[in-house]
């Protein structure tokens, strides 16, 4: 009971997370920084960021719904913060594990997108509208790309279980590699997801100044940030466990240096992406989704459906 | 279906794409863009009336501060329709040392533009890349004339500052690094798929469209419209050097683009001529105080476009009228008629496709009241009461602060 505790608030559950989250955009700001240029920020800014935001006052427009308004933070950071608990680690094991719990991270994971949405609607601005009504216009974009991209590889191991799905590719080394496409497809479809690099559509501020983030402010901000960084980590690891499952049988230590580097690694890629891309229109956003990423998704499946008759009996 | 309601978002007179404060309320259906309304007026500062109360002296000083980008192309316009006036033959070599400053300040500003055009389409590393690369240009020109902007290198009858052998070697180094610079911006631009899928097609002006709303500078030059006044009315020394006026047919922001990425390298060239062929002499011939009574418009191509002044002097130190046609105010209406049935996303990118500078173009605006349709000019004294009274009624009292704030 006492280490189940530990293990949720603690580690590896919500303290760790929270902290890892805000390495993970000082490093993302950090390498985007460094490919432009400039020399970026230090590694405390986001923590400061954090709690100079958390003793600034909080305005809530008077036309808001102040209940949805102040609740819809709290709903996207504690969803994302549940999906982490559900993800294996540095063990083929997660902290939870149960069947199908695969889909359970995805429902969880979509969950904060939906929260921005509510909570940009309700906060009555038309840029946050416009913005929200942009969100919710991409998650039908990049949704069905990122499931089916990461359902494919579940399938070739014949599990819903995101543990049993370490454990298969545990014992079957590199079967991964078989799921490359479905890993380049899903790294794209998170990089909408997290709003980040050319899909920055929702918040494009020359456009819509914040998307749905413009009235909010103080602690409420500050949660939707942490959430956002949360989801970088939980997208991440969540990728680095379905297409990257190796290096699990080293133990604690080794194990945890290695899925770092995996988080390590895919956050540079994110980083690379939002450097080298000017942010697309949303309507070519949709377009490029369902005509591209798409059919590529639907390609792993069909290969790994088609692998799963030759190899895996 | 339902039909979609129409609702209006205001980009302006606040809005982090614009970088001076200007109105454009944007009627929408969803992400198109039905309707726009331009309203200037948010940044008038009076130097027209202001040039009229100060000397000739004065108002080179003062005409300069219009812009801060193109403060070079302002000055230069004043005192060539000055100097028009009181018929000064101004040396060769002021000549060539006001069109090297020119040809550096527009290479500042298409530099300038490149970056605001890439931070507008969301691709911010464009914007880090170009504004470094600005630095050369910049430091150049603080190295010529002592100061990054606002120049101060004219005056009524030539310039300020000579031009030494071992500036030359300078300038000459710094532009060898921009023409290379220049030319991987030129393959990014017209390689890089996000950024042409984002420029391309987008703020359509035909030919016929931009002669009929007066288009000037790259806008109108990217539209297909050959017009530079540096080749068509040749000023300082460009009648005596060798260059070409860049022209596009794509007609959209992406042409636009071009034109200017291109226009940089015949700045290059014109530079490097320029520094080769000054001629040695004298830097300035002496300007009277009182210039006789005349009236005369001068012309300047700006990075931006036509730059048109009009001065009218009555024989004693102080102009009697002094008129500034920035390119902006010529450029500004195409802006509605390109972006006409456009997404709200393209808005920003059209918008500084122009290469605005408002405060260049502002005028002063007097609305006609709807209900009595008398137009009303408020004094600033009773601006300053309805204001007030204004926040008075919102429950917050600034006279109280204004007591607190007397010195005791």
């Amino acid at each position: 009971m006492l280490y189940q505790l530990f293990s949720i608030l603690i580690f590896p559950g919500f303290l760790f997370l929270a902290v890892a989250s805000q390495f993970a955009e000082f490093l993302d700001r950090r390498i985007y920084a460094r490919l432009q240029n400039r020399i970026g920020p230090p590694w405390f800014q986001p923590f400061a960021d954090f709690i100079k935001l958390i003793a600034k006052e909080e305005l809530i427009p008077s036309a808001a719904n102040p209940r949805m308004f102040k609740m819809m933070p709290i709903f996207a950071f504690s969803s994302a913060v549940c999906a982490f608990l559900y993800i294996p680690l540095y063990r083929a094991h997660s902290l939870f594990y149960f069947d199908s719990d695969l889909i359970i991270i995805l429902y969880l994971m979509t969950i904060p997108t939906l929260a921005f949405f509510i909570g940009g609607w309700y906060s009555t601005s038309l840029f946050a509208r416009i913005g929200s009504v942009r969100s919710l216009t991409q998650l039908f974009a990049y949704e069905v790309p990122l499931f089916i991209g990461i359902l494919s590889a579940a399938l070739l191991a014949d599990t819903w279980s995101i543990s049993q799905l370490s454990v298969f590719y545990g014992s079957h080394p590199f079967y991964w590699l078989f799921n490359l496409i479905g890993f380049g497809v899903s790294l794209i479809a998170i990089l909408a997801k997290l709003e980040k690099g050319p899909f920055d559509i929702p918040e494009a501020e020359t456009e819509v100044v914040a998307g749905s983030f413009t009235e909010y402010s103080g602690r409420h901000l500050a949660f939707l940030r942490l959430t956002l960084n949360v989801e970088m980590v939980v997208g991440s690891a969540l990728l680095s466990a379905v297409f990257l499952p190796f290096g699990y049988e080293f133990g604690a230590c080794i194990g945890f240096f290695i899925f770092l580097c995996k988080i390590i690694f895919i956050i540079s890629l994110l980083s690379l992406a939002r450097t080298i891309f000017a942010r697309m229109r949303i309507d070519q956003m949709v377009n490029f989704c369902w005509k591209y990423l798409v059919p590529f998704a639907f390609l792993q499946l069909l290969f790994n459906l088609v692998l799963k008759g030759v190899l895996v009996r | 279906m339902r039909e979609q309601k129409k609702f209006r978002i205001p980009i302006g007179p606040q809005h982090p794409a614009l970088k001076e404060p200007e109105s454009f309320s944007v009627a929408l259906k969803g992400e198109k863009i039905k309707g726009v309304d331009v309203r200037l007026g948010y940044n008038h500062r009076g130097i027209e009336k202001a040039c009229e109360q100060r000397t000739y002296v004065q108002d080179v000083y003062l005409i300069e501060r219009i812009c801060g980008i193109c403060s070079h192309t302002h000055s230069t316009c004043f005192v060539q329709a000055v100097e028009e006036i009181a018929a000064l033959a101004v040396p060769k070599r002021a000549l060539y040392i006001r069109t090297i400053i020119g040809e550096l300040e527009r290479v500042h500003s298409h530099y300038l533009w490149v970056g605001v055009a890439g931070h507008e389409i969301g691709f911010d590393t464009l914007l880090m890349y170009s504004w470094r690369d600005r630095e050369v240009v910049m430091d150049v020109l603080a190295m010529l004339t002592g100061n990054r902007v606002n120049y101060g290198i004219n005056c009524i009858g030539g310039v300020r500052r000579d031009i030494d052998e071992a500036q030359i070697t300078e300038v000459l180094k710094a532009v060898d690094i921009l023409e290379e610079r220049t030319k991987y911006y030129i393959d990014v631009a017209t390689q890089e798929t996000t950024i042409i899928k984002r420029l391309s097609g987008v703020g359509m002006l035909t030919r016929e469209e931009a002669l009929r709303l007066g288009a000037v500078g790259p806008t109108a030059r990217a539209s297909g419209v050959d017009y530079d006044i540096r080749r068509d009315d040749p000023y300082a020394a460009y009648a005596e050097l060798e260059f070409d006026v860049v022209t596009d047919n794509h007609c959209d922001v992406y042409g636009r683009t071009v034109v200017r990425l291109k226009e940089l390298m015949q700045s290059f060239k014109i530079i490097r001529q320029a520094l080769k062929n000054m001629p040695q002499g004298p830097i300035s011939v002496k300007a009277p105080r009182k210039i006789p009574a005349g009236e005369a418009i001068s012309r300047y191509e700006a990075p931006r476009g036509e730059d048109v002044h009009y001065v009218k002097s009555n024989g004693t130190e102080q102009p009697e009228r002094v008129k500034v046609r920035a390119p902006t105010l010529a450029n500004i209406r195409t802006v509605k008629y390109m972006l006409r049935d456009r997404y709200l996303a393209d808005m920003p990118i059209v918008i500084a496709a122009i290469d605005p500078c408002f405060s260049c173009t502002d005028r002063v605006v007097a609305l006609n009241n709807s209900l009595t349709k008398k137009r009303e000019v408020m004094e600033w004294q009773a601006l300053r009461s309805y204001s007030i009274d204004w926040y008075k009624k919102q429950g917050i009292d600034f006279t109280k602060l204004n007591k607190k704030l007397k010195p005791t």
